[in-house]
């Protein structure tokens, strides 16, 4: 047997089993993205085509008719006033407090213990489920004050403050540092600093967190269940009285035999992912901008 | 303990409080008290719930001692036993874990190692999408669309494996497309892109000069992902499914909808169930007395559970990505 050493060998031999391996691993990779599409296509579908044909003026702003109704009766009007008022009044109360944690922790609080233990605990409580969340605004709130679109709001902040201090950090650790030392070393004081300098260079970014957090709260349904109860009519006052929302006229109509509640719930489910789609879109475009404007 | 980060310098602080502090004015002593207080938000409200919670079912767990770990749930006979309940919500995140993983953990490498960088964008857009879809409308597509499609399937399943031992107390006796079953299908697609994005981001940082070395010694893709991107990022995945499992056992709506609402303890997966989260959501309104105390001691065992698994899960990534940095 003798070496022959004048021909190099062929490095690039496609025919090993070696090769074939690494063909089927990629396969299965793109056959588990199909696999992730389908569910993401057929859910969408079905909302789409249910959903589009009950969608109307009267349908987006009309009193909630008893389950056995029709679906060329009446409307959710109430529910769309209901999830527009709680998310927003959450919004207002979980984003500016969001951000405030988050300048503690990342302005203030930097490596220090008190700031590693409340970065830790807000990361774990974005993993508190939200029904839990219901629980206890009901506990806390519900018993003494009784059920109330502000109630809900309660629920969903406190779902959503957690989410809005990490992100909210994330963007604070992107402003560079030089732009803090330039504006202390002509003599602003850490207020000015912060308020002058960091949050304009992070706001593109802490929007864009702040809307994926309200786009979320905005299909939640578990912490309104008991808190806001339901009604038939729009409230317009959020902190008296009971209220509703598309989601838990959903969950109300889901289960229902009747075609007429059915519909409703399609076009509810339709009008949640719109609003939810627009937001994530939104937040996308600022994210793309703020991107670019960080390089 | 807030005194001694004032000012403190910290040399190795990247990003955050240059080691200059501005003037220690009123009105920065202000805003850094509000500041703190908003921050000790967090730690105050998980603080609550744990008390209000724990509160408002102590009644349950008094008057009903060690039988509160039993398997019968009747209000009407005094009987007020989780462990249906407990298993439903461990079987379905189970199901839940076992087909997502593996698949979660094929599109985070396909997105990281094969897709090119402009492809692999849209996809992630993609699949946040499937983030963004509520849990109620899931929920609504499972009952009354993929619940009477699987329906039909269970029954042919079930007529296959009949006989055999193992397969058939698995997959035998369906009585409708809510089962079990379904409601782990539903949680899969739910917890598949938290797995994903976690993944791709702890596979994301694995050196690029470990995977050119790996390509270097003629190592196919296959192999270059077995021997420097798995080693590598082995914690963080485990961390990430972790987080999914979490997000599982705590997902409400979607499986009140689709688990059938039954509560027992059976090794038929086609069959109908009961889960923690799904009972609280489906009784709880209605509920009074001990029955309503019992639903939230449920509400406080899924809050511990889940905040045992979320730390374990930030214990594991922090960990990874600490080696990840050390290396």
């Amino acid at each position: 047997m003798s070496v022959d050493l004048l021909t190099p060998p062929d490095l690039s031999d496609l025919r090993s089993w070696r090769r074939t391996k690494d063909r089927i691993a990629t396969i299965v990779m793109a056959g588990a993205l199909v696999l992730v599409a389908i569910p993401l296509g057929f859910v969408l579908y079905t909302v789409v085509s249910k959903g589009a044909g009950i969608i109307s003026w009267q349908f987006l702003s009309g009193d909630i008719p008893p389950q056995l109704s029709p679906a060329s009766l009446g409307g959710l009007g109430p529910a769309v006033v209901g999830t527009l008022l709680i998310t927003g009044v959450a919004t207002l109360l979980a984003v500016p407090l969001g951000i405030l944690g988050a300048i503690y922790l990342h302005e203030y609080g930097g490596n220090g213990l008190l700031a590693k233990v409340i970065r830790f605990m807000s990361e774990v409580m974005t993993g508190v489920p939200s029904i839990v969340m219901g629980l206890f605004v009901f506990t806390l709130w519900t018993t003494t004050f009784g059920f109330s679109g502000f109630a809900g709001s309660l629920a969903l902040a406190c779902l959503m403050l957690p989410v809005v201090i990490r992100s909210s950090e994330e963007m604070l650790r992107l402003v560079p540092n030089a732009q803090r030392e330039a504006s202390f070393a002509l003599g602003s004081s850490k207020v000015r600093v912060i308020f002058g300098t960091v949050l304009p260079h992070a706001a593109g970014g802490i929007v864009s967190g702040s809307l994926l957090a309200v786009a979320r709260a905005a299909g939640e349904t578990a912490p309104l269940l008991f808190t806001i109860l339901t009604v038939t009519t729009i409230n317009t006052n959020i902190l008296h009285g009971p209220n509703t929302a598309l989601s838990t006229q959903i969950f109300a109509n889901a289960t229902s035999p009747f075609p007429g509640a059915q519909a409703r719930a399609w076009g509810a489910a339709l009008t949640l992912v719109v609003i939810a789609f627009v937001l994530t879109m939104i937040a996308r475009l600022l994210t793309a901008r703020f991107a670019k404007r960080h390089g | 303990m807030s005194l001694l980060v004032e000012g403190a310098p910290r040399a190795s602080n990247s990003g955050g409080e240059p080691g200059i502090t501005g003037g220690h004015s009123a009105g920065d002593r202000i805003f850094r008290a509000v500041a703190l207080l908003a921050g000790l938000l967090v730690l105050v409200i998980l603080g609550l719930i744990a008390v209000s919670t724990t509160h408002g079912a102590w009644a349950w767990f008094s008057s009903q001692g060690l039988s509160i770990f039993g398997t019968k749930w009747d209000p009407a006979k005094n009987q007020f036993g989780i462990l249906a309940f407990l298993y439903g919500t461990l079987i379905t995140a189970l199901i839940a874990v076992v087909i997502a993983v593996p698949v979660s953990i094929a599109v985070a490498l396909l997105m990281t190692e094969v897709v090119p960088k402009r492809f692999a964008r849209p996809i992630v857009y993609l699949i946040d999408l499937l983030a963004v879809i509520p849990s109620v409308v899931f929920g609504l597509w499972g009952i009354l669309i993929l619940a009477p499609k699987l329906s039909s399937l269970y029954a042919s399943i079930a007529s296959g494996v009949k006989g055999i031992p193992v397969l058939d107390s698995l997959f035998g006796s369906p009585t409708s497309g809510a089962s079990f079953f379904t409601a782990g299908i539903i949680l899969a697609i739910m917890i598949t892109p938290i797995i994903i994005s976690i993944s791709r981001e702890v596979i994301a940082t694995t050196p690029a000069m470990e995977k050119e070395g790996a390509y270097a010694l003629g190592a196919t893709r296959l192999e270059m992902i077995r021997g420097a991107v798995w080693p590598h990022s082995m914690g963080g995945v485990v961390g990430a499914v972790l987080l999914g499992l979490g997000r599982a056992m705590g997902e409400t709506i979607a499986v009140a909808l689709v688990i059938g609402s039954s509560a027992t303890i059976t090794s038929h997966l086609f069959a109908p169930g009961d889960s923690m989260p799904a009972v609280i959501a489906n009784q709880f309104g209605e509920a009074s007395g001990i029955s309503r105390a019992g639903l939230m001691g449920l509400g406080v065992l899924l809050f511990v559970l889940t905040i045992i698994i979320n730390m374990a899960a930030r214990g594991y990534m922090a960990r990874a990505l600490r080696k990840a940095r050390g290396l």
